[in-house]
């Protein structure tokens, strides 16, 4: 093959990667991602993630990911695990000590993608997936710029 | 109904608008055939190729050329002028009229009617009500995007800005039920984000406002009854509130009075029965991408939800 097709070909590959980058699926979870692990690959579920979280008041709790009276959000410890099921499984079915459970209050698509959100706010999602801008004033950086937490820590 | 039309003016405001753009057209339209007629005598009556002109024919061609350049740029003044006296009165908003607080929101509108006294606070969705003959202010607000409000038969557009409060004033001369529209590219559903202006006598307004501001009565038996249990203890309540239930959940249209709504979604659906029930099997089927998700629902809970929000009147 000419270099000029290996081009164009990795060209094509890279504009179709920017398609399925925001792929959207309006009701109800693929098929293909029945363990969850998709949401966090996918910019529009983790954009949307993001509004549930103020939507529901998350920030009430835990702001803007640094924490208050839940733990903090956007470093690497974990109390019940950061992998996006385990965050799942949190928001779900709730965690003793007050975080409440949200299985009656939003659906299943949306607690995954608040769980892909919460990932991307220490930045454990690809960068071009975290979201880049804010609906309110915000003097933070965007998750998109953040600089990666350190590798996940189990336990305290 | 009047279907909306900037040239089908129903208020002062909109009539002046009107007659500027009526200003605008009439005079360029002259100045075309004008300009028309005299490319077409140029083409009947050429010059001679090469043909030198005597002096005093230059003369009188320069004269023209430049009395022709100053009468364009008169007329650009007087285009400036009208339309900056026209829209300059726009922009003073009167404080002391009935206040309306609306908030454009990826896809729909929020109106609250303000009030100095809590207890007359009044939350409603995709529709506003006005007393006829008198100018009402909105305060315009966006917690996402940039949207745009547009009733052209009342008023020109003005945009709604995230963090910042635009004003317009509005007034109706005649009772009816006017259509708006977002007029500002605010994402996916931009089409379905229409808003109802009804014009109402005063007394009809004050009257349709102080059914508004009481709390719906909660049914107490039948479909009705396990449609309010199921909407409070659902996913509805973390989004919508009802006045009189225990659903308070704030990010969603407020349905209290539901029922006496003309259309679903911000004009997506006329609010009847069985597109309630297409709504609510499947928001995302009739809005793609609308910010309410589809909840699993059993035919039977469905047919309650409906039974329990068309009841609300
Ligand atoms: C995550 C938040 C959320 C949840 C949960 C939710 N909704 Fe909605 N709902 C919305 C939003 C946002 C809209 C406006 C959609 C639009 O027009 O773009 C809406 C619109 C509506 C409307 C139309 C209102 C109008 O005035 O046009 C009805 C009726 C409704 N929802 C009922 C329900 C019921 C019943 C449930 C529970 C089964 C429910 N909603 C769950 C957010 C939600
Ligand atoms: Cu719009």
């Amino acid at each position: 093959m000419s270099s000029a097709w290996a081009r164009f070909a990795l060209l094509a590959a890279l504009l179709l990667a920017g398609c399925e980058r925001e792929k959207r699926v309006y009701s109800g979870q693929p098929a293909t991602n029945p363990a969850g692990e998709l949401y966090q690959e996918n910019a529009y579920d983790v954009a949307q993630g993001k509004r549930l979280y103020t939507w529901m008041n998350c920030t009430g709790c835990h702001a803007h990911g640094g924490g208050g009276i839940g733990p903090a959000l956007m470093d690497n410890r974990w109390i019940y695990g950061g992998k996006i099921q385990q965050i799942y499984r949190s928001i779900r079915d709730g965690r003793k000590n007050g975080m409440p459970a949200w299985k009656n209050r939003l659906t299943d698509q949306q607690i995954w993608q608040l769980a892909a959100y919460v990932r991307s706010m220490g930045r454990y999602v690809r960068k071009d997936v975290a979201p880049s801008r804010d609906d309110a004033l915000n003097s933070g950086k965007a998750e998109s710029r953040r600089e990666r937490s350190a590798p996940l820590e189990p336990g305290r | 109904m009047n279907w909306q039309s900037a040239l089908d003016p129903h208020s002062a405001n909109a009539r002046h608008l009107a007659d500027l753009f009526w200003f605008f057209t009439a005079l360029c339209a002259a100045i075309w055939l004008l300009v028309v007629a005299a490319l077409l005598r140029a083409i009947r009556h050429p010059g001679l190729a090469g043909e030198q002109d005597p002096p005093e024919r230059q003369l009188r061609k320069s004269r023209i050329v430049g009395a022709l350049t100053a009468l364009t740029v008169l007329i650009l003044v007087v285009f400036t002028a009208a339309s900056f006296y026209t829209t300059r009165s726009f922009a003073w908003p009167d404080m002391n009229t009935l206040r309306i607080k609306v908030t454009g929101q990826q896809w729909w509108w929020q109106v609250e009617y303000r009030n100095h006294d809590a207890s007359q606070v009044l939350t409603t969705a995709n529709e506003i009500h006005i007393p006829v003959g008198r100018p009402v202010t909105l305060e315009l607000h966006a917690t996402d995007v940039i949207h745009s409000f547009w009733v052209p038969d009342l008023m020109g557009k003005q945009d709604l800005i995230p963090g910042r409060t635009n004003y317009l004033t509005l007034q109706a001369d005649h009772a009816g039920v006017y259509r708006g529209q977002c007029a500002e590219f605010c994402g996916l559903e931009h089409a379905r984000m229409a808003i109802w202006v009804f014009a109402q006598e005063p007394s009809a307004f004050e009257a349709w406002r102080r059914h508004a501001l009481m709390p719906n009565t909660m049914p107490d038996g039948g479909a009705a009854a396990k449609g309010a249990y199921i909407f409070v203890h659902r996913q509805c309540a973390s989004c919508h509130a009802i006045n009189g239930s225990d659903a308070a959940g704030q990010t969603g249209p407020d349905l209290t009075h539901f029922g006496a709504r003309a259309t679903i979604a911000a004009g997506t659906l006329h609010n009847t029965a069985a597109n309630l029930d297409r709504w609510l099997a499947d928001p995302q089927a009739v809005k793609p991408g609308a910010n309410m998700p589809k909840v699993d629902l059993s035919a039977p809970d469905r047919a309650a939800l409906v039974a329990f929000l068309e009841g609300l009147k």
